[in-house]
C-alpha cells in the first residue's frame, strides 16, 4: 500500500508490511478477537458476581476495560514498540495524557466541590441534592 | 523495509530509536528523517488521520468526564441501572466487536487486492454496524418512553451526549463505509481509495475502543452500584 520508501515510518492500522502471509495476518485478527471478547465476557460477568468484593468491581472494571483497549491497539490497530511506530506511539501517549488530566481532573475536583456542598446544605439546613 | 541500505542496517542496530543525534543523521535514505527526503503520502495521510482520532478521543473523553461528574445528578428521576437492558447492551458490545473484526478482515482482502472478499467483508462490517444502531436506537425510545429523556436531569442529558455522540459516529462511519464500497467498486485499488481504506479503518476501529470505554464507565459501573 505504501510507496515502500518508508523505510522508518509505519501508520497505525497497517498490517501489510512485513512478510506476513495472509493467514498470519489473520491469525493476528483472530487472536485479538478471541482476547476481547474474553475480556468483555469477564466484565459482563463481574459485575453481578459475589467473587469480587462489592466496591473493587469498579477498579475490577476499569482493568478489564484497559486490558481490552490495550488488546484493539495491539491487534486491531496494530500499534507496536518498534522503532518505526515511534511517532505514533508519541502521539498516543500524549493523548492518554490528555485523557488522563481531563477525566481525573473533572472527577476530583468535582467531587471535592460536590463535598463542600454537601457540607454547605446540612449547615443551612437543606438538601442540595 | 526492504528498500534500507546495509549501512543503514547496521547502525540501527546501535540506536534503533534515534535518540542520539550521531549515528543516523547523513546518509539515510528513509523518508521523513532528513536527508531521505519527505515522507510518503500515505504515512503523512495516515499519520494526520491517527492524530484527528486521538482529538476525538479528548472530544469523548470530556463527555465521559461529564458524565462521570454527574452519575448521581438524577434530580429525582429515573435513575440508569434501573432503565438499562444488560442484555442488549451485551448485543450491541458483540455486534460492534464483530464489526470491527471484520473490518480488519477487508484489511486483510486489501492487502492482497481482492475486491470480492475486500466486499464481502465491508458489507458484513456494514451490517453488524447497521445491527447495533438498530439496538441501540431500541434502547433509546425505550428508556425515553419509560421518563428518561434528555431534559428530565443531569444524569440523563450527559448520558444521550455521551451515548449519542458515538451513535452519530457510527453513523457516520456507515455513510462512509457505504461510499468506500461504491469507489473500490467503481475506481479498484488506486493509491487514494487504498488511503481512505486505511483511513476508514482506523476510524472504525477507534469506535470500538470509545464503545469499550462507554459500556463500562456508562453502563456497567453504574450497573454495578
Amino acid at each position: 500500500m505504501t510507496d515502500h520508501g518508508d523505510s522508518d515510518d509505519v501508520i497505525p492500522g497497517l498490517i501489510e508490511t512485513g512478510p506476513y502471509s495472509v493467514w498470519e495476518k489473520v491469525e493476528v485478527y483472530v487472536l485479538g478477537l478471541v482476547l476481547a471478547a474474553l475480556l468483555t465476557i469477564a466484565a459482563f460477568y463481574v459485575v453481578h458476581t459475589h467473587l469480587i468484593w462489592g466496591p473493587a468491581i469498579p477498579m475490577a472494571l476499569a482493568v478489564l476495560a484497559i486490558a481490552q483497549i490495550g488488546v484493539h491497539l495491539v491487534f486491531f490497530l496494530h500499534i507496536t514498540t518498534a522503532p518505526d511506530n515511534t511517532n505514533n506511539v508519541l502521539a498516543l501517549a500524549f493523548g492518554v495524557l490528555i485523557v488522563t488530566l481531563i477525566i481525573g481532573g473533572s472527577l476530583w475536583i468535582m467531587g471535592h466541590l460536590d463535598d463542600r456542598l454537601m457540607l454547605m446544605g446540612q449547615v443551612v439546613g437543606q438538601s442540595t441534592r | 523495509m526492504s528498500t534500507t541500505d546495509a549501512v543503514v542496517d547496521t547502525r540501527r542496530g546501535v540506536d534503533p530509536y534515534k535518540i542520539g543525534r550521531g549515528g543516523y543523521g547523513g546518509g539515510g535514505r528513509a523518508t521523513g528523517h532528513g536527508e531521505g527526503g519527505p515522507a510518503s503520502k500515505s504515512v503523512i495521510v495516515g499519520y494526520g488521520f491517527w492524530l484527528f482520532l486521538l482529538s476525538d478521543i479528548v472530544l469523548f473523553s470530556c463527555l465521559f468526564a461529564a458524565h462521570a461528574v454527574q452519575r448521581n445528578a438524577t434530580a429525582g428521576g429515573p435513575t440508569g441501572p434501573e432503565l438499562f437492558d444488560p442484555s442488549s447492551i451485551a448485543l450491541e458490545t458483540t455486534a460492534l466487536l464483530l464489526s470491527s473484526f471484520t473490518c480488519g478482515m477487508a484489511a486483510v482482502a486489501t492487502g492482497v487486492r481482492n475486491q470480492l472478499w475486500t466486499q464481502i467483508f465491508l458489507l458484513i462490517t456494514g451490517l453488524f454496524g447497521a445491527a447495533f444502531l438498530v439496538l441501540e436506537a431500541r434502547d433509546f425510545t425505550a428508556m425515553i418512553e419509560r421518563g428518561a429523556s434528555p431534559q428530565v436531569s443531569g444524569y440523563w442529558s450527559s448520558f444521550f451526549a455521551v451515548v449519542g455522540c458515538h451513535g452519530l459516529h457510527v453513523t457516520a462511519g456507515l455513510l462512509w463505509l457505504g461510499t468506500m464500497i461504491a469507489q473500490i467498486y467503481v475506481k479498484g485499488f488506486r493509491p487514494n481509495i487504498l488511503r481512505r481504506i486505511l483511513c476508514f479503518n482506523l476510524f472504525w476501529h477507534v469506535l470500538d475502543i470509545i464503545w469499550v470505554a462507554l459500556f463500562t464507565i456508562v453502563y456497567l459501573i453504574g450497573e454495578g452500584r
